[in-house]
């Protein structure tokens, strides 16, 4: 076959695999210009005339439906999600960077085992745990704060920052780190200036999977917080209303909650392909 | 730039109930090159580790100078270290990786220029260094890490491997080049290697290690010439040495085979082992001599052994010839090519003083060289 055929079999299987998967993300884009007149056309059709009414109606906070006026609180939900998401992460940066460089480093007694029971906490349903929790949270008095929450988050977020990162110290030889030492510097000026900066691009990447997956998380705010502290997943409830699901709302919900992620991710490319060539350029 | 001094330093690895350094005591002079020089596992890097803080010290004392520094952390000690795995700043150019440790020690930059480029013309760097690490071969990269080290003015230097990965011709280059300049600065160096070439090379003595004892600290002739024991005698030198038992007889040493049957007689003076049953002894292959039947007259009190050849190989520069002498194997060096072909019979003359007799039971060497 000539290279000019496959060249162009590739492109044409491509743009299959890309269509497959951002049509959906497409589609909802174009919802979100619709009214749902539009939406429940059917056949479905692409040309229509778009309306910033979603848009406006979430920023404005005032939904008219068929059966009257409902206040939404969309923007709050999103502040909300920035606010859970931004500090889980940090918190879990800033616990689990120095024990994952503890579990990479030292072996200890019942090292091993802590490490494990972290991760696992990843492989029970969460809502087996969370009943039990809101008892707690309600005696504790963390039901609806975000103190709370960010606490709960950790679940989530602190065994993904811990396990990544622990991969990339282990990666970083440890002579660097002694030969940073014999220089005449201590244990904590090696662990900041040789043993994060070397770690970079894999807390960059441990840090944008939990904040994605902190941001996605919809049961833990759904049970444990009221809307005063709900985030966008689980305010996006309120746009099905008395009236019927407004689809054009939740399209353009959906939108305004992907632009953080979507910014985020474009902006930490760079350390995310640093971290995947990393394992390349080490002597 | 200071002596260094271990005193029945020990290390036990937690979870391991076996002594990895053992009892190793050794006196480093001021502006002394030494090299530790043991198979992997005899602990000589652990030693190292050890003078440098990576690993605490089980018991003993290290002194640098008249300063105990078992408890002072690596930063603290002042000595300097050329890691095996190199060890480089993947980040910082090979400029600054050498220049590093100056920079924290006010050292006026056109000083650092100056030393950094001095090192660096020595280990042959200098079209490297605006180059960044991972785009060195492992050689070059072995050698920023040598210089990284040489490059500071440290009490003790510690050079782990330094010149494994080199090839032959830069390596013979650099060892006169390195050891000039340590012998210059007087710079109290240990060396660990595996590789006896260079550790006799690169040193004024060599501590030979196995499972963790220090076996024999002298000077390459010392370890040639009187090997403290078996494991010495057997480790130093290529080929190795011919080791054979040995019982006591009236004014001869009868040599067994490896069943246990007389192969040859040695003489020596009556009564010279009296006491003694059975010794093991030691023929360096460099001391045999060979020659064909008939020349014997002229051995004097050396040994005169026949023997058949069975295996003779020209390796350029000198011959390995193989001999059968009863049921015993012994490998015999000469720097000429030996003409005798596999099968024919020779005459090994061996000098008196190149037989090194050792206890049979615990290797220690009980004389080095037969009395005439």
């Amino acid at each position: 076959m000539s290279s000019q055929l496959l060249r162009a079999l590739r492109i044409v299987l491509m743009v299959m695999v890309g269509l497959f998967f951002l049509f959906p993300l497409l589609w909802v884009v174009l919802m979100s210009f619709m009214t749902n007149v539009d939406i429940l056309r059917s056949p479905p059709s692409p040309f229509f005339v778009p309306t910033l009414r979603n848009y406006l109606a979430l920023i404005s906070g005032h939904l008219s439906t068929s059966s009257g006026n409902v206040q939404i609180d969309y923007m709050h939900n999103l502040l909300n999600s920035v606010i859970l998401s931004v500090c889980s992460v940090v918190v879990s940066l800033i616990l689990g960077v120095p024990a994952a460089y503890a579990f990479a480093r030292y072996k200890f007694r019942g090292g091993e085992d802590m490490a494990f029971t972290l991760l696992s906490f990843r492989f029970a349903p969460p809502l087996l745990v969370l009943l039990p929790l809101l008892g707690y949270f309600q005696t504790l008095h963390l039901y609806d704060t975000y103190f709370g929450l960010v606490w709960v988050y950790q679940l989530i977020t602190l065994p993904l920052v811990l396990w990544i990162v622990r991969g990339y110290f282990e990666d970083v030889s440890e002579d660097i780190e002694l030969a940073y030492r014999l220089d005449g510097h201590g244990w904590l000026a090696t662990f900041f200036k040789i043993s994060i900066p070397l770690a970079r691009p894999g807390i960059a990447a441990a840090g944008l999977l939990s904040f994605i997956f902190a941001w996605n998380n919809f049961i833990f705010a759904l049970i444990l917080g009221s809307s005063d502290v709900q985030p966008v997943t689980v305010g996006a409830l309120a746009f099905i209303t008395a009236s019927g699901i407004e689809y054009g709302q939740i399209a353009a919900a959906l939108v305004l909650s992907v632009i953080p992620t979507l910014v985020l991710a474009i902006f930490t490319q760079r350390y995310l392909v640093e971290g995947l060539s990393l394992g390349a350029i080490k002597g | 730039m200071s002596t260094l001094t271990l005193t029945d330093v020990s290390k036990v690895y937690p979870g391991s109930s076996e002594r990895s350094v053992d009892d190793v005591s050794m006196a480093i002079k001021d502006g002394e090159i030494i090299a530790l020089l043991g198979s992997s596992g005899c602990g000589k890097t652990s030693t190292l580790r050890m003078v440098a803080g990576f690993e605490s010290v089980t018991s003993g004392t290290i002194r640098i100078g008249d300063t105990v520094i078992n408890r002072l952390k690596p930063s603290e000690r002042n000595v300097a270290m050329a890691f095996e795995g190199y060890a480089l700043y993947p980040p910082l150019k090979v400029r600054d990786n050498i220049a590093f440790s100056l920079l924290r020690g006010r050292t006026a930059k056109a000083e650092i220029d100056r030393r950094v480029k001095a090192v660096s013309d020595m280990l042959e760097l200098g079209p490297m260094l605006e180059k960044f690490p991972p785009n060195l071969s492992g050689g070059q990269q072995q050698r920023v890490s040598l210089a990284r080290a040489l490059v500071r003015d440290a009490s003790a230097y510690l050079l782990d491997e330094p010149m494994s990965q080199l090839e032959p011709q830069l390596r013979a280059l650099l060892r006169a080049r390195i050891k000039d300049h340590m012998t210059l600065h007087r710079m109290t160096t240990v060396i660990v290697t595996h590789d006896q070439t260079e550790a006799i090379a690169l040193s004024d003595r060599v501590a030979v290690m196995d499972k963790g004892l220090l076996q024999q600290f002298g000077t390459p002739e010392d370890l040639r010439e009187r090997p403290a024991n078996l494991f010495v005698a057997s480790f130093i030198g290529e080929p190795p040495m011919n080791l054979y038992t040995a019982e006591v007889g009236g004014g001869e040493l009868v040599v067994l085979d490896e069943r246990g049957t007389p192969a040859f007689r040695i003489p020596c003076q009556p009564g010279e082992f009296a006491g003694r049953r059975r010794l093991s002894i030691g023929i360096r292959p460099h001391r045999v001599h060979l020659g064909a039947p008939g020349n014997g007259a002229a051995g004097g009190s050396d040994a005169l052994i026949p023997g058949e050849v069975l295996s003779n190989h020209w390796l350029g520069d000198h011959s390995h010839a193989g001999i059968g002498i009863g049921g015993c194997f012994l490998i015999a060096v000469a720097d000429r090519h030996v003409e005798a072909g596999v099968g024919s019979q020779v005459v090994l003359r061996i000098p008196r003083d190149a037989i090194h007799i050792f206890d049979d039971e615990t290797g220690l060497a009980v004389a080095h060289g037969l009395s005439a």
